[in-house]
């Protein structure tokens, strides 16, 4: 049941993407890579620690995505693959990966656009590659990794304490 | 759809509420964040119009703490409710792992939430989720008001299925922290 699923991100695949950003990250002079689920979740950071709030930061990028897609099927494209924040210092380029997954590069003026946006192009077409064998191996497992029982009931425990009991 | 992130050793689970347009969605997240600790929660943040009214979400991280070795963490939406953001619910609905269902108890209010069942209904289907299948509770709010509908009357239009229900009174906290307790539970148990 979809529902339920819950998908897996190991840290096989953690080493292989930042291997990716980080290269990434070298030849654009770009600052900062961040990918987030389109669900708004946080899957990885690379580069310089922003010190913003993540978890909030990737709530909002996937919205901002989200509503863009609504944009473009209101001028009748299917969808925005790219979009571009331009800021004063910082700037953000969005990129989508796969339909599942947002690349956001944080840059300032060490970097250009032309080349952040090149350099991007080739990245998640690499990088959409191992996602799809990332949700293959997913949904093979039949909905993906579970947790012990035990894990459950020391939530629950925390649930109980967390939101009184 | 909840992630289990092996590498960062996190897991968020997101939870939607959900319910007709000033229902008290947005007081119930607000009351939480009020009252968990201050070090447990991420911040609140709110996408509204000038009005005050819930335009895209109302988003809020609890965390759980770290469990054996994961951090984890709850990720609080609301929904807007009027009719004509029906695209923004939809894309909020996306990945969800829970669902609290706010109704508000008001007679004049039946309609407003059978109507926003449906809503909920139809946008999961799309989502491919089996609302039937899922950590789902309900929660009838605003039960200090002199015209309020009787449980059975609002279990009979709402709650077919008989899942977990709550009374409320989301300006006062009553029934908040019941409501999140069960429907968290929930889906911590779809985890194992
Ligand atoms: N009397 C009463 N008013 C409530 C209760 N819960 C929420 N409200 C009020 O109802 C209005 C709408 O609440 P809000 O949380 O913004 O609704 P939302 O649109 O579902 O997010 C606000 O004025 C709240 O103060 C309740 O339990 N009792």
């Amino acid at each position: 049941m979809s529902g339920a699923a819950s998908w897996s991100f190991e840290e096989s695949d953690a080493r292989r993407i930042d291997v990716l950003l980080g290269s990434f990250l070298r030849e654009s002079h770009a600052r900062c890579a961040l990918l987030v689920d389109r669900t708004g979740q946080l899957i990885t950071v690379a580069g310089e620690r922003p010190d913003f709030d993540s978890t909030a930061f990737a709530s909002l990028a996937a919205a901002d995505f989200s509503a863009n897609d609504q944009l473009a099927s209101m001028i009748g494209e299917q969808e925005f693959s790219t979009l571009f924040h331009q800021g004063e210092k910082d700037s953000m380029y969005l990129a989508d990966v796969a339909r599942r997954v947002i690349l956001i590069v944080l840059f300032d003026e060490r970097a250009t656009l032309g080349m952040i946006r090149i350099k991007v192009r080739s990245m998640v077409r690499e990088l959409a590659e191992i996602f799809a064998q990332l949700f293959q191996r997913v949904m093979g497992d039949g909905g993906g990794s579970r947790l012990e029982s035990s894990w459950v009931d020391e939530a629950e425990d925390e649930i109980d304490r967390l939101f009184g009991s | 759809m909840s992630m289990i992130n092996y590498a960062s050793r996190e897991i968020n689970c997101k939870i939607v509420y959900y319910g007709p347009g000033l229902g008290g969605k947005t007081t119930n997240i607000e009351y939480v964040y009020d009252k968990v600790a201050p070090n447990t929660r991420g911040k609140l943040i709110s996408l509204a119009t000038e009005t005050e009214r819930t335009l895209f979400f109302d988003f809020l991280p609890v965390d759980l703490g770290t469990i054996r070795g994961f951090k984890t963490r709850f990720h609080l939406y609301t929904v807007p409710g009027q009719v004509y953001y029906n695209a923004s619910r939809k894309l909020i609905l996306k990945g969800v792992d829970g669902i609290v269902f706010v109704a508000d108890s008001q007679q004049e209010r039946h309609d407003a939430n059978v109507e926003a069942m449906h809503n909920l209904y139809d946008n999961l289907a799309e989502h491919g989720h089996d609302p039937r299948r899922m950590p789902f509770v309900i929660q009838y709010n605003k039960r200090d008001l002199p015209n309020v509908l009787s449980l059975e009357a609002l279990d009979q239009a709402l709650n077919p299925t008989s899942v977990p229900s709550f009374e409320a009174v989301g300006t006062r906290g009553i029934g908040v922290f019941d409501t999140l307790k069960a429907v968290s539970k929930q889906v911590i148990k779809q985890l194992s």
